[in-house]
């Protein structure tokens, strides 16, 4: 049975309508990625089958089971949280507030699971530290940690790795892709379409003029996913960093979807980015010269 | 006679004690309620809130009912219609708060005008203590004293049992809401509790200065401590200790309680922005 079913979905604010005809299904343990330009209501979807934000139209059905253990939820970013006074340990343990009920105070229960996310995410050595003083990537983790605690069955990621320098962005997408292997079905939102394609094996783009659902594999033969994968094996004058660290060609990445132990041969890419930027500006001088010649 | 004995001499008199227990707890539930108040960002709506009361006393006074007795429910249901209409965005908070302080102010202070208290027969007098806690506080009965204790245990209770709530509801909402916390419910108690605590902090320090009691502690506290519990539980301790030292203060030097509580607050967040400055480097 499907953890989520939505048919037809519109999606609206006061001001109008921002994503209209969204269809899709997320089967347990799938991994799905949301891409789609700024302002298609991605984010939306997401507080949407939350219950954060009512749905306009359409149907939207989370599976009772999934509502009952709880979903776990990164949310885009936090602004409110600048100047919050909390420690690392107060905010993962926070994650365990559907398991805790009414009760007061945490279980011993609840503790070890947060320890145990704590030494998952690689932050148990900053579990007396402010939140407010971490880096980025640091925070992130933090909260992957907390969405960890609140699930079993599901975790919905709002642009997780908005923000993160490419080494952090790396370790978030493995930290991910571990959870999603040991049966967590992941919701992503991203604007990094090459990751997407190459970690999750469903994808939704939305888009006002073009929309997609179906496998990774279904979405790079589309006119959508064909221009992606164009731009990726194309010229490189119109390099975009952030594909930088997996871009070279679509069939490497494809390559890796096939054999899951590559993706470390990925991650060890992005450690050494300065080296990849170079061959990549390297290799578009040296096409552009035969090309003259 | 030194500072001891006049204090010992003091302390026999029934209304002496009243007032330093009342202060004691109404203290403690400020700071409490404070570093929640400071971190929703709603220390406005508590400053609002404090005139929103006063306006309800000066009704209460002119009909003739118990202060209290009005001011109680009207100050909690004005909570939760700010936080109403902040949720569906009626009106800009902020706008809505100060026209709310302003109204309520002049409406308070026109009624107490046009109908003078009758035991006092003074505007003057009755217009101060309800504004700056200037005798409030040392004319309690033992009545005052009861509703408070019950109501500071009330709120005291509902920290220490929904303090992982609490939390949870104000440092990420949608969070919070995404597993299964229901935040409107928390919320509307946390503004249920907002009014119960201003009206009893008016006792203490008057309507204009509540906010030296609530805002101050936590924000004392937040220069020097780094996590929720340390920085709650370090706000209780500094509201309890500044009202206290604020309460002694006014009896030894007799000066109005509720500005000396304050500037003793104001006191204690220079000496933690100190603090705070050398921990950091």
């Amino acid at each position: 049975m499907s953890l989520i079913q939505c048919e037809n979905l519109t999606l609206a604010y006061d001001s109008g309508v921002v994503a209209s005809d969204v269809s899709f299904s997320l089967e347990a343990g799938s991994y799905l990625c949301i891409v789609g330009e700024n302002g298609s209501g991605k984010s939306t979807l997401i507080k949407s089958i939350l219950g954060l934000h009512p749905i306009h139209g359409g149907m939207l059905t989370v599976a009772p089971e999934v509502r009952k253990s709880g979903i776990g939820y990164l949310p885009q970013h936090t602004p409110a949280q600048r100047d919050f006074p909390a420690s690392v340990r107060e905010i993962v343990r926070s994650g365990c507030l559907r398991r805790s009920g009414m009760r007061p105070f945490w279980r011993s229960s609840d503790k070890k699971m947060a320890d145990e996310a704590m030494v998952r995410m690689g932050i148990d050595h900053l579990a007396g530290r402010c939140y407010r003083e971490l880096s980025g990537g640091q925070q992130q983790r933090v909260l992957l940690a907390r969405a960890y605690c609140a699930t079993g069955q599901l975790i919905l990621l709002d642009e997780p790795i908005a923000g993160l320098d490419p080494l952090a962005m790396t370790e978030m997408y493995n930290m991910i892709a571990d959870m999603n292997r040991e049966g967590v079905a992941v919701v992503m939102v991203s604007h990094d379409v090459s990751a997407a394609v190459s970690y999750a094996s469903h994808i939704l783009h939305m888009g006002k003029a073009t929309s997609f659902f179906g496998t990774t594999e279904e979405y790079l033969a589309t006119p959508v996913g064909q221009q992606f994968a164009h731009r990726e094996r194309g010229s490189y004058g119109d390099w975009n960093p952030q594909f930088a660290w997996d871009a070279p060609n679509i069939n490497r990445i494809l390559d890796v979807r096939a054999k899951p132990d590559a993706r470390s041969v990925l991650g060890a890419r992005a450690v050494s980015l300065d080296s990849s930027v170079t061959d990549t500006r390297r290799k578009s001088r040296r096409d552009r010269e035969e090309g003259e010649a | 006679m030194n500072i001891w004995e006049t204090l010992v001499l003091y302390f026999s008199y029934p209304f002496v004690r009243y007032a330093v227990i009342a202060g004691i707890l109404i203290s403690l539930c400020a700071g409490l309620l404070g570093v929640v108040l400071v971190l929703k960002r709603y220390a406005m709506i508590g400053d609002g809130l404090s005139h929103v009361a006063f306006g309800a006393m000066a009704v209460a006074a002119v009909l003739g009912f118990a202060p209290m007795t009005v001011a109680l429910p009207v100050t909690v249901a004005v909570a939760i219609l700010l936080l109403l209409a902040g949720e569906r965005q009626l009106i800009k908070g902020d706008s809505a708060i100060a026209m709310l302080s302003a109204g309520s102010l002049a409406v308070g202070y026109l009624l107490l005008n046009l109908f003078p208290s009758s035991d006092t027969g003074s505007l003057s007098g009755d217009v101060c203590a309800s504004l700056f806690g200037s005798t409030s506080m040392m004319t309690l009965s033992g009545v005052d004293v009861w509703l408070c204790v019950g109501l500071s245990a009330a709120v005291i209770g509902f920290f220490v049992l929904f303090y992982h709530k609490i939390f949870a509801v104000t440092f990420d909402e949608g969070f919070a809401t995404s597993s299964g916390i229901r935040v409107r419910f928390y919320n509307f108690l946390i503004a249920a509790v907002s009014g119960v605590v201003i009206v009893l902090a008016m006792k203490l320090v008057g309507a204009l200065l509540i906010s030296s009691l609530i805002i101050f502690p936590a924000l004392s506290a937040m220069r020097v401590f780094r996590s929720f519990r340390s920085v709650v539980l370090c706000s209780a301790a500094i509201s309890v200790v500044g009202s206290l030292t604020g309460l002694l203060l006014a009896l030894l030097l007799s000066t109005p309680t509720g500005a000396s509580v304050a500037v003793v607050h104001i006191v204690i967040f220079l000496l933690f922005t100190l603090v705070g400055r050398f921990r950091r480097v």
